[in-house]
């Protein structure tokens, strides 16, 4: 039955990611003192894109697209049908490089600052991500999250430093500030807009999907932390959701020079640490 | 069912006006009165907007602007005229460089007059508005079909 996580994640992972992201909506306006649009919204606006015409400055862009919303499918299948965590990670890099091969092939200065800036924070979350596998790789013994699940203790006790490392660049992947340089979901300019500035109708549905394939994967990943107790599991992966929230509304895009210096540091200070005291420990 | 008049992302482009009518255009997507809860998304790029709020008459300068933007919109769109001066020209009208209201360049949906606008009759602009998208997004299906 290996195959059955991955079909529900088909299936499931546009509407949990969809409803994540109009919840998303909603809470933030409360914080703002809004009322917000309703917790559908995410759809109707994924509704509304399929219905409008679709612009391209060259017909190959959509294509590009269409391969980021493939391996970002492809990179949650692979883990929720409990493949091989690099693997996992290779193929969300992949998908990463479709999204800013996308952005470049729009050749206009916008999307291509959003391009050159996807890159950089590609660069910036890389180590995190992978010093979490190699501390899960460390504490179970494998790469298999089909094994790691049942790993009879909590993971994140012996990975705290990793964890910590890990949820930093959370914001990087779920495009919120301080590190939604590439394209962020309140931009009112079009530099800020960035990588998906030239895309619309169909091609931006399709890229709006895929985030919510990702929003779902990646709290599967938090969820790996702590997966020898489901029900704190799926309660810790919403807590980071919301942690994501409340740091988007309080704080400021910043330079990407920052960015890298503070995910790479918070990477090889606190998840380098963790990882060194593992070997010693043995 | 109107998917596209759940979901209306607006752009918004000041040609000359006294910013009052831009003032008034932000201050309808600010918490008192929230049109975000309508699905209002202020976007900022013509790729990804619904809806053209247009305020400031239209002059040498700006003509190309606007005409660039509403060519850069994706079908179906609706333009509104935010402002007597966006409507007509307003007092600038016989200005030697002012060539009148928005409809002088692209074709005008709704004029919403004023000065500075209400938020209520933007509201009200931004409802019909919608209205009127499901409507051209239903003329379009049938041309293509």
């Amino acid at each position: 039955m290996w195959w059955l996580g991955g079909l529900l994640f088909i299936v499931l992972a546009p509407f949990v990611g969809g409803l994540l992201s109009g919840i998303d909506r909603k809470i933030t306006a409360r914080m703002q003192g809004r009322i917000g649009p309703p917790v559908w919204q995410a759809f109707y606006d994924v509704a509304k894109l399929l219905q409008k015409e679709n612009l391209v400055v060259r017909p190959t862009q959509k294509m590009y697209m269409d391969f980021f919303l493939v391996f970002t499918i492809f990179t949650g299948v692979l883990f929720f049908s409990g493949g091989d965590l690099l693997l996992v990670i290779f193929a969300l890099t992949m998908a990463g490089v479709f999204f800013v091969l996308g952005g470049y092939k729009a050749s206009s200065p916008y999307s291509f600052i959003g391009a050159q800036r996807e890159t950089l924070q590609m660069m910036s979350y890389e180590p995190a991500v992978l010093i979490a596998a190699v501390g899960i790789y460390m504490v179970t013994r494998s790469f298999q999250v089909a094994q790691i699940v049942h790993h009879p203790t909590l993971i994140i006790k012996d990975l705290p430093g990793v964890f910590f490392a890990f949820f930093f660049i959370l914001t990087i992947k779920f495009r919120k500030s301080p590190f939604d340089l590439s394209t962020s979901h309140h931009a009112h300019q079009e530099l800020v807009k960035g990588i998906t500035t030239e895309f619309s109708g169909r091609t931006l549905a399709k890229i709006e999907i895929a985030h919510w394939y990702e929003y779902v994967f990646i709290l599967g990943f938090v969820y790996l932390f702590f997966a020898s107790n489901p029900v704190l599991g799926v309660a810790m992966a919403l807590l980071a959701f919301f942690c994501e929230l409340v740091i988007d509304n309080i704080s400021a895009r910043v330079r990407w020079q920052w960015l890298l210096a503070a995910s790479w540091g918070v990477a090889f200070v606190a998840g380098g640490a963790n990882i060194l005291y593992l070997m010693l420990k043995g | 069912m109107g998917a596209l008049s759940k979901s209306p992302w607006i752009i918004h482009y000041d040609g000359s006006s006294c910013n009052g009518c831009d003032i008034e255009v932000l201050a309808a997507l600010m918490p008192r009165f929230d049109l975000e809860r309508f699905g209002v998304i202020n976007t900022g790029n013509p790729k990804h907007a619904d809806i053209l709020l247009l305020t400031g008459s239209i002059n040498e300068q700006n003509k190309s602007v606007v005409k660039n933007i509403y060519d850069q919109m994706p079908h179906p769109k609706v333009v509104v005229a935010v402002g007597i001066c966006a409507t007509s020209g307003g007092i600038f009208r016989e200005c030697y460089n002012v060539q009148g209201g928005a409809d002088k360049v692209v074709p005008v949906d709704f004029y919403v007059p004023g000065c500075a606008v209400r938020p209520e009759a933007l509201i009200d602009a931004a409802v019909a508005a919608v209205a009127l998208l499901d409507k051209k997004r239903d003329a379009m299906k049938a041309g293509k079909a």
